[in-house]
């Protein structure tokens, strides 16, 4: 335990020292202000893979590392669509998909937005429309906000989410 | 035994069955060696296979005119041999190799699903990677199919799948996914259990397929490469590098060697974020959050790295057909180095740390046992196979340049446990972190690329990488214009997740994240 703690305080808050972090926290003062203000002081966000190759889910992860750690400003990731106010969907809408992620969609209660993160999701990307895919998410269900990037960094994440609470219409 | 012992006494036991073989010696799928077939001697060359001990890498379907050639792989001791045959489009029947290799049942019947291609003797007559999405009697990859698939229409829910079931008093079913609850990929798992106990796993994928096959039929090399990278985003790099092997070995295209060391670094880069990212995640799912923060915190150093040297936090679109897309400078070297010993050192204090807490021992020895047994009939591959006795690493046992003049190491346990395949990881680290830094030390001068040619057509070839999940498999035909004309990477998820349903049996239900994390297989690498 004496070992854990001390490596804990060895390492410090790496969240305030990262070299980025000025940028990070002015976005994320700013999330806060909008979450206070629009939502009761917390961001529910249910992520959704709707047919990617993860790449933006490590990307997503990394929103979670102590370096942005997200939580801080309110936002934080549920099991449940229906415990969300953001849904977060990655990769082109596979065929497969299209039908869960309706339904996952229409589980999510009003008011809700939804991003769709990453180059595919944004327009189909590599992926685009074929028999087995059916492109950008918008034309599986309706989108607010795009984070596009290939995949986007998790500051750009950061922003899309901002964004989101900008723009949305709730 | 050497190449041509095996290779001789399987030869003379096919013939021995009167089986009539057209052994070619073409070096155009080299390394491996190929072995032509009549359809109804298929299923005896897998039969006699298995009893030689080859390892089963992979089948895979292409079409011509009015046929479908079939390709087998086969592996022993690092050689490789492909099995060929055709079925006639109007007829295509031929034997399963499933009864011989376990390990083939679902990639037998994704080849069924695409080309419709019965398999005789196959134990699971089930569709595989067609759910709703288009109808049952046609197939995507046959060349009468359309790209875009024949009308727009919503696809309906996969709701009818005949799962398998458990019948008894006390026993009941869990659904799960295909939307999980985490941030992770789509699939679904059907858990049969009483009280705690799991009797019974039985995983339902293919949401994910997004016809990459398909899709990267007509693209040029460079297209081809772009898609390769999206394959699975975690080896995005060993994807690349495979598919790209494949198009050079099929172009007869020669790679610099600065840019094949620059490739292995990219490579090695790419398993010690992964391995990182699950260590971290394994003791997460036991509730020890303080080395799930650490190995975050490393893992994320890790890929700034990544961007500011090679300009991708994930190293995507990296390698490209005849090098690599960005040369790395004399100072970027200068990044490199230290963060080597850096996360050497972090790692010593760390893993110590983790070895000494008696908790995390307790929910991670003997959990999840993968035995050897099975490993070795499923053909497993990576950590998964190391930690249960597959002694096979590519890098070491078919080396392809530049590991063929490294000194490659290669961790093997026999616990088969969570355990066991989180110290494989931790093990791999040291080995690559090692390799990285005789790889920076002798970094070879010249070009990091050489110009794709105009007049590459008409070839075939196999690429074969060790990813950070294990040997991957890439074949790629060019047509007569250069461009792509069939493409199949063969992720070894295909077979890690054939392991997860045994490694299950008998756990508690509360232990599954856990196993799926210590298996960590892609969704995507094998829906395709």
């Amino acid at each position: 335990m004496l070992r854990i703690l001390n490596k804990i305080r060895h390492t410090g808050i790496i969240t305030e020292r990262a070299p980025r972090d000025a940028e990070l926290e002015a976005l994320g003062k700013q999330v806060k202000r909008q979450i206070d203000r629009r939502i009761g002081g917390s961001l529910a966000i249910r992520q959704v893979d709707a047919g990617s190759c993860n790449g933006c889910e490590l990307e997503i992860h990394a929103l979670n590392n102590s370096y942005h750690d997200i939580d801080r400003f309110g936002v934080h990731f549920v099991a449940s669509p229906r415990h969300a106010d953001i849904l977060l969907v990655t990769g082109p809408v596979s065929r497969h998909m299209e039908h869960a992620l309706r339904r996952t969609w229409l589980a999510t209660p009003a008011p809700k937005f939804v991003i769709a993160a990453g180059s595919c999701a944004c327009d189909g990307g590599e992926f685009g429309v074929s028999y087995a895919s059916c492109g950008a998410v918008e034309n599986v269900i309706p989108v607010d906000i795009k984070i596009p990037g290939c995949p986007p960094s998790p500051l750009d994440l950061l922003k899309g989410i901002l964004g989101a609470l900008r723009n949305g219409s709730g | 035994m050497n190449r041509i012992d095996w290779l001789s006494g399987y030869l003379a036991r096919l013939q021995d069955e009167h089986a009539v073989v057209r052994h070619d010696n073409a070096q155009c799928l080299a390394p491996a060696q190929i072995l032509e077939l009549d359809p109804e001697d298929w299923g005896s060359a897998a039969r006699m296979a298995a009893s030689v001990g080859c390892r089963w890498a992979g089948v895979w379907g292409d079409q011509t005119d009015e046929h479908i050639v079939v390709r087998a792989c086969l592996e022993y001791q690092g050689d490789y041999l492909v099995l060929v045959t055709e079925v006639s489009l109007a007829n295509p029947v031929l034997a399963s190799h499933t009864p011989h290799y376990p390990g083939a049942n679902r990639m037998e019947r994704h080849l069924q699903d695409m080309y419709g291609i019965a398999l005789l003797d196959h134990p699971d007559s089930r569709r595989w990677t067609r759910h709703r999405a288009w109808p049952e009697h046609v197939f995507p990859l046959r060349n009468d199919f359309p790209v875009s698939g024949h009308g727009p229409g919503r696809a309906r829910a996969d709701s009818d799948y005949p799962f398998e079931t458990v019948l008894g008093s006390g026993v009941y079913q869990i659904p799960v996914g295909p939307v999980h609850a985490g941030i992770i990929e789509p699939g679904h798992f059907r858990f049969h259990a009483v009280g705690e106990d799991v009797l019974l796993l039985e995983e339902r994928l293919g949401y994910v397929h997004k016809g990459i096959e398909k899709i990267a039929v007509g693209r040029d090399p460079a297209g081809l490469a772009r898609l390769a990278a999206r394959v699975s985003g975690d080896s995005t790099v060993a994807h690349t590098w495979a598919a790209c092997m494949a198009m050079e070995r099929a172009a007869g295209v020669e790679v610099p060697p600065r840019a094949l060391a620059i490739r292995a670094i990219l490579a090695e880069r790419e398993r010690i974020a992964n391995h990182l990212g699950d260590i971290g995640a394994i003791c997460n799912d036991v509730g020890f959050a303080f080395a799930h923060m650490q190995f975050s915190r490393l893992r994320e150093d890790w890929q700034r790295a990544n961007q500011s040297v090679f300009g991708h936090r994930l190293l995507m679109d990296s390698i490209v057909p005849g090098g690599v897309f960005r040369n790395l400078t004399f100072q970027c070297t200068k990044i490199l180095q230290p963060q080597h010993a850096a996360l050497s050192q972090e790692l010593d204090s760390l893993l110590s740390i983790l070895d000494d807490h008696p908790s995390l021992e307790d929910r991670l020895v003997n959990t999840g046992i993968f035995s050897c047994e099975a490993a070795q009939r499923l053909g497993t591959l990576g950590y998964v196979g190391k930690a249960s006795g597959i002694d096979y690493d590519l890098r070491r046992d078919n080396g392809y340049a530049p590991y063929d003049r490294l000194q490659v190491e290669s961790p093997c346990l026999t616990a088969g446990d969570v355990a066991a395949r989180m110290q494989i990881r931790a093990d791999e680290i040291r080995h690559s972190l090692q390799l990285l830094d005789a790889l920076l030390k002798r970094l070879p001068e010249g070009p990091v690329s050489v110009p794709w040619p105009d007049n590459a057509a008409n070839g075939e070839g196999l690429g074969l990488v060790e990813g950070w999940r294990g040997e991957i498999l890439s074949y790629v035909r060019l047509g007569a214009d250069g461009r792509v004309t069939r493409f199949f990477p063969r992720d070894p998820s295909w077979f890690s997740w054939l392991a997860l349903e045994r490694l299950i049996q008998g756990n508690i239900v509360p232990d599954f994240p856990v196993c799926n994390k210590s298996v960590n297989a892609s969704y995507s690498g094998h829906d395709l």
